[in-house]
């Protein structure tokens, strides 16, 4: 890993002296003027009573850039739509199947045209209409060779570090995570917004106790005050469900309140400011840190805000994130659909076990073999290696987890978002951070 | 992220996150007996300490904050001897207990006004 943190050196030194910068990742470009750095074929479900279809067509495809996502419900949610919508026009997206049953209630045909309009080929089988399942399998199967063929075609070009959005997550948290991992990930955070990226982290409900340091890192007083209601919000909600964000593997790994797990989940944010707060499906505008509401508005409904850390990846995903840092302390092995996952180990006993699913071992740190600043530099290395189509450990395991359920979210609040404020006529993200 | 060594030298093992903090958390897992500096004076460990987990780095009574991060993380339910573990049996949250949305409650919004 010390070769890669010298790779990296080296091209920021060029990229500061020359006036013909280097490529600092490359990308699939895409219509809308983002850039993917993977160039993936999504097959999605519409219902549960498709999932199994549109599974069995993915499983002809293994080992090949070939994603399964979907929505089980049969009842319309609008929240789901706007995801799904996000997801299957991600950067990361290069060609869409949609599989559906027939008589659920998910408007394919608008997500259809909303896919098409965003320039990706994209297909619609209705399994009521095709015949069954063999003849719906067999058609899928078809379509997905053609569409990899298409897409194997298209070369990756230079892309710019403030055309990247990366998000973070913690889960298996234990008492190593908010010592090592996760201001590693703040430091690493703080690199990347620094050279122009777009950075997110979430979950207001490990974030209890954090709320009025992160007003006073907020860009305005007004999005300091959206800060605070949010995560009373969250606190609401979680009070209301029963239970907080805490599991019982984080204490045995010595977390013993909720303040505390939040602090060291709050460390991945690193020390830049907040330039705003946004929902699943809202992505920034800029360049900059944004912190996203994961929990949902309203009366408690449809239950806990999210079920497992793979829904709070598939939010991160569906605000553009192009790749995802997952801090561990406990020994997550999830990877995701769409966008990979960088496992970041805080914990060195865990390292020791579970190295194959790990990226990055930050619990050095914790044997006096590297410091916070080198394990950040080492991440920042790794993702602009992600960056340019290096397999982390969980995409060469071949994981691809996802999950969506059920939420309701209002719309933002007029000053959650002060910089898009500033600006007249919104352009599109690309654009909007062209400008230095 | 340095373990403190000030003039009153704590044992490497343990780490100070934050200089106001009245726990340290152990690098590795420390077994009961075990004889360790915490700001220059020898302490002997009443309970084994696992990794990652708190001890005291003074004797703590009931209702002291235990400070980690320079910031509460609860408050003592039993009385804490130096070097001792620190967990949920001697400590608990301030917050989740004790949250409510009423006047009062910690989530009152701060004007700018």
């Amino acid at each position: 890993m010390s070769s890669l943190h010298t790779t990296e050196r080296t091209t920021e030194r060029t990229t500061g002296q020359a006036t013909q910068p280097m490529p600092a990742l490359a990308g699939f470009p895409r219509a809308d003027g983002r850039k993917g750095i993977r160039n993936v074929v999504a097959v999605a479900y519409l219902v549960e009573c498709a999932h199994f279809v549109a599974h069995e067509v993915t499983l002809a495809f293994r080992g090949e850039p070939v994603h399964l996502v979907g929505f089980p419900g049969c009842y319309p949610n609008a929240y789901a739509d706007k995801v799904m919508r996000r997801l299957l026009t991600h950067p990361n997206v290069g060609a869409v199947l949609l599989v559906s049953l027939g008589c659920e209630s998910f408007d394919k045909r608008g997500l259809e045209a909303d896919v098409a309009a965003s320039g990706r080929p994209v297909h619609t089988l209705t399994i009521q209409e095709r015949g069954g399942t063999r003849k719906t399998l067999n058609e899928g199967i078809e379509w997905v060779r053609w569409a990899l063929a298409e897409l194997d075609a298209q070369p990756r070009v230079p892309m710019r570090w403030d055309e990247l959005v990366v998000a973070t997550v913690c889960g298996g948290s234990d008492g190593t995570s908010g010592i090592t991992a996760n201001p590693a990930v703040g430091r690493a955070f703080d690199t990347l917004i620094a050279r122009g990226a777009a950075c997110i982290f979430e979950e207001t409900g490990e974030l209890v106790g954090c709320e009025f340091h992160m007003q006073r890192r907020a860009a305005t007083p007004e999005l300091g005050d959206e800060i605070v209601r949010c995560v009373a919000k969250a606190a609401r909600y979680y009070e209301t469900l029963g239970h907080g964000s805490f599991a019982p593997g984080n204490a045995d790994g010595g977390l013993t309140t909720q303040e505390e797990k939040s602090l060291g989940a709050y460390a991945k944010s690193g020390d830049s400011p907040i330039s705003g707060l946004i929902k699943p499906g809202d992505i920034p505008p800029t360049g900059g840190l944004y912190l996203l509401d994961v929990v949902p508005d309203g009366e408690v409904r449809f239950g806990f805000p999210n079920i497992s850390d793979n829904a709070e990846i598939v939010e991160l995903i569906a605000c553009g994130a192009h790749l995802t840092l997952f801090t561990t302390g406990r020994g997550s092995v999830v990877g995701s659909a769409i966008s990979p996952v960088i496992k970041v180990c805080a914990n060195p006993d865990t390292y020791d076990r579970l190295a194959d699913d790990m990226d990055v071992n930050a619990g050095r740190i914790l044997r006096g073999d590297a410091t916070l600043d080198e394990v950040g530099a080492e991440i920042v290395a790794l993702v602009q290696d992600v960056g340019h189509g290096r397999e982390t450990a969980s995409e060469a395991l071949g994981h691809r987890e996802f999950i969506l359920t059920y939420k309701a979210f209002e719309p933002i609040g007029p000053s959650c978002l002060p910089v898009r404020q500033a600006t007249p006529a919104m352009p599109l993200p690309s654009s909007t951070r062209a400008t230095p | 992220m340095t373990p403190a060594t000030d003039p009153p030298v704590t044992d490497p093992r343990l780490l100070l996150l934050n200089p106001a903090d009245n726990c340290l958390v152990a690098c590795r897992a420390l077994p009961a007996g075990e004889t360790l500096l915490i700001d220059g004076v020898p302490a002997t460990l009443p309970r084994p300490v696992a990794m990652a987990h708190k001890l005291a780095r003074r004797a703590l009574a009931v209702g002291d904050k235990v400070l980690r991060h320079g910031a509460a993380i609860g408050s003592v339910q039993r009385p804490i001897a130096r070097g001792e573990h620190i967990h949920t049996d001697n400590l608990a949250s301030d917050y989740l207990p004790t949250y409510t949305l009423q006047d009062g409650s910690k989530y009152v919004l701060t004007s700018h006004d």
